[in-house]
Parts: C-alpha cells; structure tokens; sequence
C-alpha cells in the first residue's frame, strides 16, 4: 500500500512541478531535433517526438490530463453512483427494484461504442469526456452503495438508533454514512483506474484529448507509429500510463483487503 | 486398547495455543461428551483428529486411532480413515453440505471414493441410508438440493453422510445447536439409534444434552482439558473450579427458584395483534395472527417458541419498528400507533428493546460513550455535555462496567461486556418497559447467569416491566413471572411460570419441556415428544396450527380453530385441555 | 427453467430498444450535418444527396424507417464507402473479428482459470506470487499498450512474427493479435478464478468432503469447480464487451480488415450510418451473449432458478 502510494505520489508531483523546472514547453516544434533519444545534456529527459517536441514536458502534461480526466470522471461516477446507490437502498422496495432494473439495464449496453458514438457526434468534446466516462463508471458504484445500505438497513444497530428516538437524518448520516465510508473509498480507488483506461483508449483512438493539448492515451498513439525507429516514444509514456494504472490498481486491492479484514473482526 | 488415543494434543495459529497439551481417550463403542463454553478449543481439537485443520494450524502432540497415528499426516494418508473409520457431523448443516449438489450425489460419492459400491447399488445404498436416518419419501429426496430440505432433515442427511460407511468413531459437533428443541430431541434420538457400535465423541455447550447420553465427561476450559471423568462423577463431585462454575451456571427446567407472580395494574396491553408480510411470491404470510396478551407493571412476562412462532415479529410490531397488520398495542392507556418514528417522545422513551446479538446492535463506528449517550442527545438535547456524560457513567456503572469501557468501539468488547453496553443504552432513558429479543442466547453459561442478575437488579430497583423472548425454557424458568407460548403465530398458552412448569396444559407446551435437556444425569433423557418440524408460514394447517404434530388431535382439531380460554389460572388454546392430564 | 429462460429473453428486449434509441438519437443529435466536413456543394447536390438519405424528413419518421429497415437486416448505405451497405461491410468485416475474438476468449477462459486455479491450490506459494504478478501487470496494462509493445519485441526486435497483417499467410499471423486481446482477460480471469477458488476452499462444505476423504481431485472435481466458476461466468458478459473493444484496437495496430476498423474508421470519418449500424450490432451481440450466460448460470446454481 505504502509503495504504491508513494509511486503515486512520487508521478503527480513531477507532473505537477516538472514541467515547471524544465527549460522546455510542451507546444515548441524543433524540427532540428526531431526523435532525439533521451539525454540529459540538452534537457530532453525523454527525448523528443516527430515534431522536436520535448517528451519529457509533454508526458508530465499527459499525466496531468489523463489524472484530471479520470479523478473528474471519478468523482462524477462517485456523486451519481452513491446518490443513487443510497436512495435505492435506503427506500427500498418496489422503488428499489424499480431502479435497480434501470442499472441492470444500463449494464447490458455497450456503453463504450455509445461514447465513441458520442464522441463522433459532438466532435472530441473536452467536458463531455468526463461525462461519458462518469456515466460509464457510476453503475458498479451504484450497485455497492445499494447493496451495502440495504444490508446495513437491515442491521440490528439501525432498528436500535430508530428506537433510542433518531429520526431518518440522523439514521442517515450518522449511523448508515460512516459505515459506507469504507466502502466508497475502495470503489472510488478502484474506479480511477478504469477512467484512466477508458479516456486514454478514446484519445489513442483519436477521439478524446485533441493536439496540442495531450494525454497519456494520445501519447501512447503517436509512439505506436515510431516503435521501428523511436521507441522511447511509446515506451515512455505506455510504462507511465502502466505504472499508474499499476499503483491504483495495487492500492485499491491493499484498501479492500484492510476493510474485508476489518468487516471480518 | 481405547479406540482413539490423544496424547499431549496442542494446536497453535503463530504463539497462540488454542489447544493446549490435552490428553483423552475413546473407547469402543463409548458415548463421551466433550464440553466448554465458546473459544474452550472443542472444534479446534476436533477437527485436528483428522487433519481438518487449515494449513497454518501447527500440531503437536500424538492422535492414535486403532493403532494409527493420525497427527500431521497428509490428506492422501487421512483419506481411507476418514468416513471410513471415524465420521464427523457438522454443526450448521446449512453451510456444511454443498448447496449445489443434490443431497443423493453428495452421499454417492462417498461411496465411490471409498469403493464401498458403484452404480444402481451405491444410489439403492444412499436411498436406504436415506430412509434410515429418517427422511420421508427418501427416493425423490435423493435428487433434492440441500436448500429444498428444513434443518431437521438436513442435519439427518449430514448424519447419513457421516454414518453411511459405517465407522467406528463418530465425531459429532454441537450437530444440534443450529436446530428448534423439539428436532434436537429427534436428533438426538437418531444419533442414538444409529450408532449402534459405533463410538460417539458429543462436542457441546450444552451440559443438558451430554448429562443423560454420555458415559464419559471432557471438560475444556482456554484450550485445556480440565475435568474427565465419569458424567454421573463429574455432575456429583466436579473437581474443577471451572466445571463447579459451568455446573452452577446450568439451568434445568424442572427444579429451582421460580419469581413470585406479581399482582399489579396492566401497564401494556396487546389486543387481537397479527402481523404480517408477503413474501418473493408475493403470498400474503402471517408471522403473527390474533394474539392478545398483557403486561403488568414491575413484571416479567416471557414469550417462548420455536423458531417461525412469531415471538420476534410480535413485540417488534409493538415497538413499531414493522407494521401491525391488525390489531393493536396499549400502553399506559393511549394506543401505540404507527412507525416509532412518528410516535410520541414519551411513548418512543418508555418502550426499550435489548437484541439477541450485541455486536449487531451497537454501531460498530461509535465509541461507547456515544452509543449510551444517543438516546439522552435526542430526548434531552438541551443536557449539557458533562451532566449527560455523568449520566452514561453513572448507568455504565449500573451495569457494571467502570468509566475504562467509554471509549472503546463495540469490536473492543466481549460479548457480554457488548450486551452490559446495550442494556446500558436500553435503561438510560429510565424506560418504563424492557424488551428483551433472545438477549441472552449468544452468551455462555456464567457470562449468562450475570446479565440475568443484571436484568432482575434492575427490575427490583426501578419496577421496570420486562417481555423476555427466549426459546429456552430453563431460562425463562428462572427470570420470568409469567409465561406465553407461541406456534406458528398463534398464541397457545398463558401461565404462571410455576402452574406452567409445573402443570403445562397444552399439548406443545408439554412436549417443549419435555424435549428440554436436563443438565442431570441421573434424570434419564426423554425421547422425542413430537415428530416432524414446525410446518411453513407458507400453508399453515387449517383448525389448529399444532394438530398435525399432535397426539391428542381428533377431528374438531382439523377444522376448528380454538380459542384461548380459561382453564385454572391459565389461559389454554386447546379443544381438548380439560380432557386429558399431560 | 424455461420460464426464467422466457422471461430473461423479454427482459433483453427493452434493454435492445434503448440501446437502439440511444444510439439513434445521439447521431440525429449531432451539430452540423454529416456532410459538413466536406467541401460546400451545390445547394441542389446537398439536397439530393440529403434526400437519398431521408435526411429530409422528421426524426419520428426516420427511426421508424430505420427500424422497419433494421427488423430487414437492412441498416442503410453507408456515407463514406458509398457503393456498400452497412449490412454489406459489418458481413466483409465480421467473419475475421469473430474468428480473433472466439479464440481471444478461449485462450483467456483456457489460460486464466488453469492460472487461477493453480495460484489458489498453491495459495501463498512462489507460483502463486508469481501468477498473480503477471496477473496484475495484466490487468494493468491496456491493450492498445500491449499491442505495440509485443510488436516492438516479438516482430521488429526478434523477428519470430509477422507484425502486420496482409502480405502474411498461415496462422502465425493470428497468434500477436489473438494473444494480445486475451492477456487482459487471462489476468482478470486468473484473479478472480484465484479468490473464488480460494473462497469456495475455505467454505464449511469443502471442509465435510475433506472429512469424507474424498481427496483432492474428487474434491475440487465434484464439490469445488462448479461454485468456484460461477463468479468467472458472471464475468462472461463484461468480458465478451470487453474483447469487442479490445478487438477495435487489436485491428487498428495491426491493420486487420475486420468489424473494429470499420467501426474506427467510421468514427473518424463521420460515417454516421455505419458507426450507428455496428454499435447496434454490438450492442445486439453483447445483450444476447449476456442472455446465454444467465441462462447457463441458472442452470448450475439451483437458487437462482427459483427467484
């Protein structure tokens, strides 16, 4: 848990400050040096692309996109997932079913040729990425949230807050919120990693992040086109964009594991 | 030579012994009864005999069975002997048969392992074993997933599975504790029956069961093997502190103090109450039909039943936490309506309820101080902090528990320490009624006996009135002034707890205290007093909903529901009460 | 059983219905024409072209003239590849995509619950670390990373197979793409054969077949397998959608003519009718799949059949 946090970390602050500290940008073409190989004398960390543009800047920018895509997407997904989650699982009974029919629904769509489909008909929107990745991811958080309130509804602990005199909002916020804390925060891990993996399949489409702006995904494209020649260009930001979505993927299972040990207690 | 010969047995997870050094024996053909409260070691040296331990269970010590050490041998060494020479019965059938394999192929393939017989032969050999252990129509029931069956039947076919290739030792683990009474007594009986030659090892928590059926007594206390003996020695003269403990700590329901009935102004009052619910199909089920009881002040009225009698559904209609179909609750002269939610402040103080499980009923998230303090926040939320916070300790103390415990989460408490702090947060309201939902069954024996003490303190220094729900008659024997009987939703029989332990009128009642085990071995076991199982809510049986199990049944009970009438002091739901003498 | 087969089949068809409204409506929603991109034409050229198309005409009457062709077969021409129907190019297209996918899917199903499988008998040993590390990278790393990476290695660096596709005859040429659209799915099969395994190994039932001595090859063979499967059945249907949409990228990076470049092509040219028709088709393909393995699910657990 520890090293995939500090892994993390260790990403979002070079990406954060990187850009900064070197002496190139992200937009400059220099067609002097094109596909330059990593070096250290000339300030190219990680070379250069077919356009002479710094690699080291524009893989600190695709990180940073994609993290902003995905942490948005997430807590997009988060608020509609848990809202509907919970009100499913707190009203329950036929309203329950009702909307619980509605996601099984929504389950069986194909939902990421819906958002090329969208992508296609409103032109690589920036904002609608996030939409569409949100409206994507908030059906698993939906289902837990719902799960979990109706079980914990169900407890003894709930029937004991009701007769100590607590009325729905204490119940709510006092009794049944904090118990799906736990939960939350193992799904919301888990979720970004899915976002991640989701925008940056559109933009190595070609349908999500547009040039000259960046992402990850985008990056990921170009590289693909250079692995005979240049194969930093892909190499660099694919194991970037597996790193992170390594470190997720590690922390959400130690996150889970700590709150199925601590159910089971 | 015994049959099985343990020496010096640990069984160790990291440095934690969970047994420790303990040696016994079982002779052949011997009936031996291992006993102790929760956490004592029982299962863990149970399922050492014969390696069922997980992996990272570390075993010394020497298991000799017929000759053969069984210690630390791998499973392709354990396998011809297991069921083969030593079977074992599970405690929850439920969990301890595979859900998604017809009963009969379960059984088969015990066969075939063992190359006991193949083909047409090894299903005509289930089908009999079927048949032996009990099970009606035992050819079709041959292709019934376990789920299709009721728990009694469930726990025969665990029985058939272990008894089917014959062996010489049995190892039973409470096979009974997951069962309603009556069918333990069937159980019991069965296993009984069954064993013939073979050699029984009885785990249990129940001094009850063992006391009449065993031979010999192992006792275990924190992984140690305190007492063994003779069970007519050990009941007479234990030698232990611990087992002097256990033993005092037993009820029995056929001698000691019964409280004085109290005669005083009724202060709730459940009039003509049913409750009911629809189930996946959508069929309207009763859990409780037309049931009138009442309760005085300063009192303790227990509701006794098996499980689907409707005892719980009852009083949580009354609290208002499920709806009441028809019918209704007063108390102190004003009707209790609707949700607790929308009732009055007063009404919502006065009525407080103490569950069966404490871990369940304490919001794992809150510390102590906060699970006794909510109920005053709400009710007196203009309290300040530090006269609330004396408040919660002054009923912490009540309770017994000191000013340590307030900022403990509900996980840092054992279970009975979990149930002081439940009924700590039930009484700071100072309520007038007390409703407690099986609130001693998860406890051991003397953890048990002091909430007990608990309950009848409080009771004497605050005329609280109590409903006490229990399954277990010797308990209600010993707290409660009065005594309801419920079946399948109906009330059956009201009594003074002396007139009814003493003369029960009705049929079930009768049968409910006989198949109560007695903790005395000198008080012969009596053998099933009714057959089969509480019927489902389902179809519940026209006329009376006890004459399909009863002896007494003629045809007016077919047809015609009996009411509730007088007879002595007690109140009786039986055509037939005044006929017969039980 | 046949009941609950019924009434599943009633319940995909809404589920069919929407997708196909949705999809409907997003392209009909689009700003800008579809022919936008191209130079001006003509107002009389545009008119005719639009009028070939219905784009004339209400939205309530196009669908229904797109659904009355759709129950045909008949998903309309498509705007960019203008002799070919989107019936005719999703039938060039499909034989291969399919071909690809069914043996992605088998490779996954084969490799990832034997991979599972061993790694939870052997829980906490070497393999099992290593099984699950693999496992991790898997489901860590996309496709379209993976893709171009195993190129990189096995076809530019060592040369043991063909990188692209046309020009290379036999089978080899199936092996890069097929072994990439499966990894991520073997890793996520492997994981979640691995934690059912070990769940079902640890229940109270294994532990009474333990003590039957069954041994334990009958034990996993009779008591464990079927429960220990289901979960990895229930992921069927993600991971049918999911090796559809790897099979977009697989057929992007190595230039298989299939359905998913038709589909890419189609969303970057703007080709409306013929991205419309595929996701319908997909769509179709997924929710009728999602059928067969709630059906086959019923059928091994005898709980649910009742529900």
């Amino acid at each position: 848990m520890k090293k995939s946090g500090g892994l993390l970390i260790v990403i979002l602050v070079l990406a954060i400050v990187g850009p900064w500290l070197s002496p190139h940008d992200y937009l400059s073409t220099n067609f002097d040096s094109i596909f330059k190989s990593p070096n250290l004398s000339d300030g190219h960390l990680f070379g250069t692309d077919d356009l002479g543009r710094d690699l080291f800047v524009r893989s600190m920018l695709g990180v940073r996109v994609t993290l902003l895509v995905a942490i948005v997407a997430s807590l997009v997904s988060l608020i509609i997932g848990v809202t509907y989650g919970a009100v499913a699982g707190l009203i329950g009974g036929r309203v329950d079913a009702v909307m619980m029919r509605f996601v099984d629904t929504l389950y069986a769509l194909p939902f990421i040729f819906l958002v090329i489909l969208l992508m296609v008909a409103f032109e690589r929107n920036f904002l609608l990425i996030f939409v569409a990745i949100g409206a994507i991811n908030w059906l698993d958080m939906a289902r837990i949230v719902r799960g979990q309130t109706l079980s914990l509804r169900e407890r003894d602990f709930v029937d004991a807050a009701r007769l100590a005199g607590a009325g729905t909002a204490r119940i709510i916020f006092r009794h049944i919120a904090p118990n799906l804390l736990g939960i939350v925060a193992v799904y919301l891990t888990l979720t970004i990693p899915q976002a991640i993996l989701v925008e940056s399949f559109l933009s190595f489409l070609g349908l999500g992040i547009q040039e000259p702006q960046t992402s990850l995904g985008a990056l990921v494209s170009v590289g693909v086109n250079q692995i005979e020649g240049a194969s930093w260009v892909l190499l660099i930001p694919a194991a970037l964009l597996a790193l992170m979505l390594m470190s997720f993927n590690f922390l959400g299972d130690a996150l889970r594991d700590f709150f199925d040990a601590r159910q089971a207690s | 030579m015994s049959l099985l010969a343990v020496s010096n047995l640990s069984v160790r997870y990291g440095d934690d012994a969970v047994v420790d050094g303990v040696s016994f024996s079982v002779g052949r053909g011997e009936c031996v009864g291992l006993v102790g409260e929760s956490g004592a070691g029982k299962t863990q040296a149970a399922l050492s005999l014969l390696g069922l331990l997980p992996k990272n269970a570390n075993i010394t010590g020497n298991i000799v069975f017929d000759g053969i050490e069984l210690a630390n041998k791998s499973n392709k060494q354990l396998d011809p002997i297991r069921a083969m020479r030593v079977g074992m019965v599970f405690q929850d059938p439920m969990l301890a048969l595979n859900p998604y394999l017809r009963v009969g192929k379960q059984l088969r393939q015990i066969l075939l392992q063992h190359e006991m017989a193949t083909g047409d032969d090894a299903d005509r050999r289930v089908v009999e074993m079927l048949e032996r252990v009990g099970l009606p129509d035992a050819g079709r029931q041959f292709r019934a997933y376990p789920h299709e069956l009721s728990g009694g039947m469930r726990q025969r076919v665990m029985i058939a599975s272990a008894l089917i290739c014959e062996p010489d030792l049995l190892i039973a683990d409470e096979p009974t504790t997951a069962l309603d009474v009556t069918v333990q007594a069937q159980i019991l009986d069965l296993l009984e029956a069954l064993r013939d030659e073979t050699a029984l090892l009885l785990i249990t928590h129940d001094l009850g069961i063992v006391a009449g059926r065993c031979e010999r007594l192992l006792v275990f206390n924190a992984g140690k093997l305190v007492e063994s003996g003779a069970t007519t020695s050990v009941f007479a003269a234990p030698e232990s502190a611990h087992t002097k403990k256990l033993l005092a700590a037993a009820l029995r329901v056929d001698r000691g103090e019964i409280p004085r009935p109290v005669s005083a102004k009724t202060v709730l009052a459940v009039e003509s109450a049913s409750v009911s619910y629809r189930d996946n199909s959508r069929q309207q089920l009763y859990a409780v039909r037309d049931v009138s009881l009442s309760l005085r002040e300063a009192e303790t009225l227990a509701i006794v039943g098996e499980s689907g009698s409707g005892k719980s559904s009852l009083v949580r209609a009354v609290l208002g936490l499920i709806p009441m179909g028809a019918g209704r609750a007063v108390y102190a002269g004003e009707p209790l309506e609707g949700s607790v939610q929308s009732r009055a402040a007063s009404q919502r103080r006065d009525l407080q309820l103490v569950f069966q499980n404490p871990a369940g009923a304490l919001n794992p998230q809150m510390r102590v101080a906060t699970l006794v303090g909510e109920p005053l926040l709400i009710h007196k939320p203009g309290l300040s902090a530090e006269r609330r916070n004396e408040r919660i300790v002054k009923i912490l103390e009540k309770v017994g528990l000191d000013e340590s415990y307030l900022r403990r989460f509900p996980h840092q408490l054992s279970g009975g320490q979990a149930q002081r702090v439940a009924i700590a947060r039930a009484l700071i309201l100072q309520p007038k009624i007390l409703i407690c939902d099986e609130a001693v069954a998860a406890l051991d024996g003397s953890v048990r006996e002091q909430v007990l003490a608990l309950l009848r303190k409080v009771q004497s220094e605050s005329g609280l009135s109590t409903i006490f729900i229990s399954h277990d008659l010797a308990v209600v024997r010993s707290i409660s002034h009065r005594v309801a009987v419920m079946y399948l939703g109906r009330l059956i029989e009201v009594a003074d707890t002396a007139s009814l332990f003493s003369t029960p009128r009705h049929p079930y009642t009768k049968a409910l205290l006989d198949a109560s085990p007695i903790p005395d071995p000198l008080i012969a076991p009596v053998t099933a007093p009714l057959v089969g199982e509480v019927p489902s809510l389902v179809s519940p049986p026209s006329g009376c909903v006890f004459h399909p199990r009863c002896r007494f049944a003629e045809e007016a009970c077919r047809s015609d529901r009996p009411q509730p009438r007088a007879l002595g002091s007690a109140l009786v739901a039986c055509h037939k009460a005044n006929e017969f003498t039980l | 059983m046949l009941r609950y087969a019924l009434l599943r089949l009633l319940g995909a068809i809404p589920t069919l219905l929407l997708v196909i409204v949705l999809a409907f409506l997003m392209v009909h929603a689009a700003p800008g024409g579809p022919f936008d991109a191209e130079r001006v034409l003509p107002s009389d050229v545009a008119a005719n072209i639009e009028a070939a198309y219905h784009i004339d005409e209400s939205l309530a009457r196009q669908f229904m003239r797109y659904m009355s062709g759709l129950a045909r077969g008949d998903m309309g021409p498509s705007y960019r590849y203008r002799d070919y129907t989107v019936a005719e190019l999703i039938g060039s297209g499909l034989p291969l995509s399919l071909q690809i996918g069914t043996l992605a899917m088998a490779l996954a199903l084969l490799v990832g619950v034997s991979a599972g499988s061993v790694a939870a008998l052997k829980q906490n040993s070497m393999l099992d670390r290593i099984v699950m590390s693999f496992a991790m990278t898997g489901i860590s790393i996309p496709v379209f990373v993976v893709a171009p990476v195993l190129v990189l290695l096995l076809a530019v660096k060592m040369h043991v197979l063909p990188a692209g596709w046309s020009g290379t005859a036999g089978a080899a040429k199936f092996v890069l793409p097929v072994v990439t659209l499966a990894l991520p799915q073997i890793a996520y099969i492997a994981r979640l054969t691995r934690a059912s395994m070990i769940d079902v190994l640890g229940s109270d039932f294994i532990r009474t077949a333990r003590a039957q001595g069954l041994g334990t090859r009958t034990l996993i063979r009779v008591h464990a397998l079927k429960p220990a499967m289901l979960p990895v059945l229930s992921y069927m249907g993600p991971a049918i959608a999911a090796i559809l949409t790897g099979s977009v990228v697989v057929e992007e990076v190595f230039s298989i003519p299939g359905l998913g470049q038709f589909f890419v092509r189609g969303a970057l040219n703007r080709d409306y009718t013929l991205v419309l028709g595929i996701v319908i088709f997909y769509a179709t393909l997924i929710i009728s799949l999602n059928l067969v393995v709630d059906i086959l699910y019923a059928t091994i657990d005898p709980r649910v059949r009742r529900r």
